[in-house]
């Protein structure tokens, strides 16, 4: 026991201390914090560069906005518009503004902007914006139409899902359902892929590691001091206790740095400002969704999810770096020569993320229900589940099913291990591995 | 009480047998050359020997004691191919190999320190091994085997790779732990430095023990009686006698075998009565190369 200990520690250490690792570890939450920030903080910044703009309207029809705390401060300027690019300088303008007369509905309008500065192209777009809302009430006028009629034409349709439910006295029962199938959706996947792309990183990091061992024999005087199965449990666990550092760290991180932002900038404001971002093109509604989302991603119940998550993950790392462990301890001095063995090893792995889509697009299908069950696709299929809230059964089931699974492979590979480590030169073939598993010591 | 003692000792591979019924005693305190040719089964027996694998029949005795777990932390290995962790720092990885042998911190700290000054490479501490040379590599390979003070001592190949100065340092080291009462197994191809080390040997070839005992009397079971003598003057015409065949004679020095049934004696008796002046007088006993080549053609 003393002995795992040590070969735990030093597979823990050595990784940890390495300069990749830290960069990796710390650099990653402030790239994703960073992502994530920047453009909140250009729609802040960017928005509170404000302009004082002389107008100088021939067309007659340019209202002054109501909210004048906006980008632009416009103000309407009679004097002549040669007068005024003379002298905007000296009345503390940042420029002036000329609408020509205005032609007639239908026709399209060039507007001009004088200034030694240059206008961001969030404020451009916000002075075209309001010229356009100026004209837009001008013609809906010069129509005879009513503008609060017209927006009657359009109301607003809105969906909302009743669940449906026996109680226990047997009588039907209706709850609200919040919209979550696409939150649901992003969740599946997300967690569908970060497991998929763990057990690649940490199983091919064990393979490695094991042949290392294997190609520079220090195997052989490790194991005239523990016994195989030691050195590979303690390799196994020393390298996923690496990961879970590295994801602890990363949460923390993440959570830190986000706190840290968010008191510099109110979220409602970034909210409210993405929504207003002209560079997003969109409707000023994409606030009021993104809020609505965060609502939605809150209300799942993580307190179920995170946990079988993270079940899934270890479950399937013991399964898969087994397997690359094995694996490792077959291959010959040639890494190239081992490509098949490698393939057998990572082929589950890479069908479960072949059919994580149509998983997710029906995640009640009876493949679903099949992969979520068999122990080597479970660690990706069933995590992407979750958020769709299958059946307790068959979570319980699926667990059941993946932590005995992940003892036997733990144990069949342990057999390959002890052999294959010893065997030098040729890779084995796997005939030669299954007649490892059953070789005397 | 033998440090070691086999008996019967039979493994089985695959499709072949690797030992087979090999017994044989390894006295304490000895260097003890374990010879044969490629793939006769060396190998195999140091696995055994170390715990990595087990006999399928047969016993194993270390110091009196069947072989149990914790006799590895007892035996040193150094495996003929070296291995260290490449991108490991020496005084990190010695550090983790003795403690994985059993030694305690301290033990470890106190052994390495001694060690590190012995071979005069304190400065090596906080070096990667693949900064180091490759005689650098194999001495803090040495060290790895020796530190956690092993009973028995099993070197295979232990100077390939090594330039003459190193060699010799390792050499000094080997009679030096000898000198403390350290067993050694000592199993390479290279006969020279088998009889300037070795004082038993045991001969392994396809899996069986073909030859076994002391240096010195496996080279007198295998003399084939034949003397060289120096001398001056004359020698007579008709040199030939029922007791000996002449071998060679060049200037001033002749080689004769003497017959099985001869006596020694009877060649200086034979030359004296002739007149011949003798000088000196000696008999050439087969080299453990030439006893090697010899046994193993036979049991082939």
């Amino acid at each position: 026991m003393n002995k795992l200990w040590l070969i735990i520690q030093r597979e823990y250490l050595t990784r940890v201390k390495k300069k990749s690792f830290i960069l990796l570890t710390l650099l990653s939450p402030l790239i994703f914090v960073s992502l994530f920030l920047v453009p909140a903080l250009l729609a802040i910044y960017t928005g509170k560069e404000q302009k004082f703009v002389a107008v100088k309207d021939d067309s007659g029809i340019f209202q002054l906005p109501k909210d004048t705390s906006e980008r632009v401060v416009f103000e309407l300027k009679t004097e002549p518009l040669e007068a005024l690019k003379s002298s905007y300088r000296q009345q503390r303008y940042d420029g002036v503004l000329y609408i020509p007369a205005y032609r007639g509905t239908g026709e399209g309008m060039s507007i001009q902007y004088f200034s030694e500065g240059q206008l961001s192209l969030g404020t451009k777009s916000y002075i075209e914006n309001r010229v356009a809302e100026s004209l837009e009430a001008h013609n809906i006028q010069a129509f005879g139409y009513d503008q609060e009629r017209l927006k009657s034409l359009r109301p607003s349709v809105q969906l909302s899902q009743k669940e449906l439910a026996f109680n226990e006295a047997g009588e039907l029962v209706e709850t609200d359902k919040k919209n979550s199938a696409g939150i649901a959706t992003v969740i599946g996947f997300v967690a569908g892929f970060i497991i998929y792309i763990v057990l690649l990183i940490y199983g091919t990091m064990i393979m490695r590691s094991v042949m290392e061992e294997k190609t520079t024999r220090i195997v052989e005087v490790i194991i005239s001091s523990v016994k195989p199965f030691q050195l590979m449990m303690g390799k196994i666990i020393g390298v996923s206790a690496v990961g879970l550092t590295q994801m602890l760290v990363w949460i923390i991180l993440t959570i830190i740095l986000m706190t840290i932002a968010g008191s510099f900038l109110p979220m409602d404001q970034v909210a409210a400002q993405q929504g207003n971002n002209p560079f997003q093109q969109g409707p000023p509604e994409q606030a009021l969704a993104i809020a609505e989302n965060l609502e939605l991603i809150k209300s799942q119940n993580w307190a179920f999810i995170l946990p079988v998550f993270i079940f899934y993950f270890i479950g399937g790392y013991f399964i898969y770096s087994s397997l690359f462990a094995a694996v490792g301890s077959a291959m010959g001095d040639d890494m190239g020569e081992g490509q098949s063995l490698t393939f057998v090893a990572m082929a589950p792995i890479i069908i479960s993320i072949i059919v994580i889509s149509p998983i997710i697009e029906n995640p009640t299908s009876s493949l679903a229900v099949w992969m979520s069950i068999i122990p080597l696709f479970s660690p990706v299929i069933m995590p992407a589940r979750l958020a769709f809230e299958p059946p307790l059964w068959e979570v319980l089931l699926s667990m059941a099913v993946l932590a005995a699974s992940a003892f036997f492979f733990v144990w069949l590979a342990g057999r390959i291990y002890r052999v294959g480590i010893l065997m030098y030169g040729k890779k084995g073939t796997m005939k030669e591995l299954g007649r490892w598993l059953f070789a005397k010591d | 009480m033998p440090i070691l003692r086999l008996e019967n000792v039979v493994k089985n591979y695959d499709k072949h047998t690797a030992v087979d019924h090999v017994s044989f005693d390894i006295p304490k305190g000895t260097v003890f050359g374990m010879l044969g040719p490629n793939g006769a089964g060396k190998t195999s027996l140091i696995r055994i020997i170390t715990s990595i694998t087990k006999a399928d029949e047969g016993r194993v005795w270390l110091d009196g004691e069947p072989l149990n777990a914790r006799h590895p932390e007892q035996i040193g290995y150094m495996p003929e191919e070296r291995g260290l962790y490449k991108k490991m720092k020496v005084g990190e990885q010695l550090t983790y190999l003795a403690r994985l042998k059993g030694l305690s911190a301290a033990d470890t700290n106190k052994e390495l320190r001694y060690w590190f000054e012995r071979f005069d490479i304190k400065d090596w501490w906080n070096k990667k091994v693949d900064e180091l040379s490759k005689g650098m590599q194999q001495k803090a390979q040495f060290i790895a085997t020796v530190l956690h003070k092993p009973k028995l001592l099993i070197l295979d190949e232990p100077f390939s790779g090594l330039d003459p100065i190193n060699s010799n340092l390792i050499k000094d080291e080997i009679r030096e732990l000898n000198s403390k009462g350290v067993s050694i197994i000592f199993s390479t191809h290279r006969m020279e430095q088998v009889e300037e080390m070795c004082d038993h040997i045991v001969l392994i070839n396809k899996g069986k023990n073909v030859l076994e005992g002391k240096v010195k009397d496996i080279r007198q079971q295998f003399k084939d009686n034949i003397f060289k003598i120096e001398y001056s003057g004359e020698l007579p015409a008709d040199l030939a006698n029922s007791a000996f065949d002449l071998h060679s004679n060049t200037d001033r020095e002749i080689t004769l075998q003497v017959n099985e049934s001869g006596d020694s004696n009877e060649i200086l008796r034979y030359l004296i009565q002739r007149g011949v002046h003798i000088q000196s007088f000696n008999e050439i006993l087969p080299t453990i190369n030439e006893i090697f080549i010899k046994r193993v053609g036979e049991s082939n």
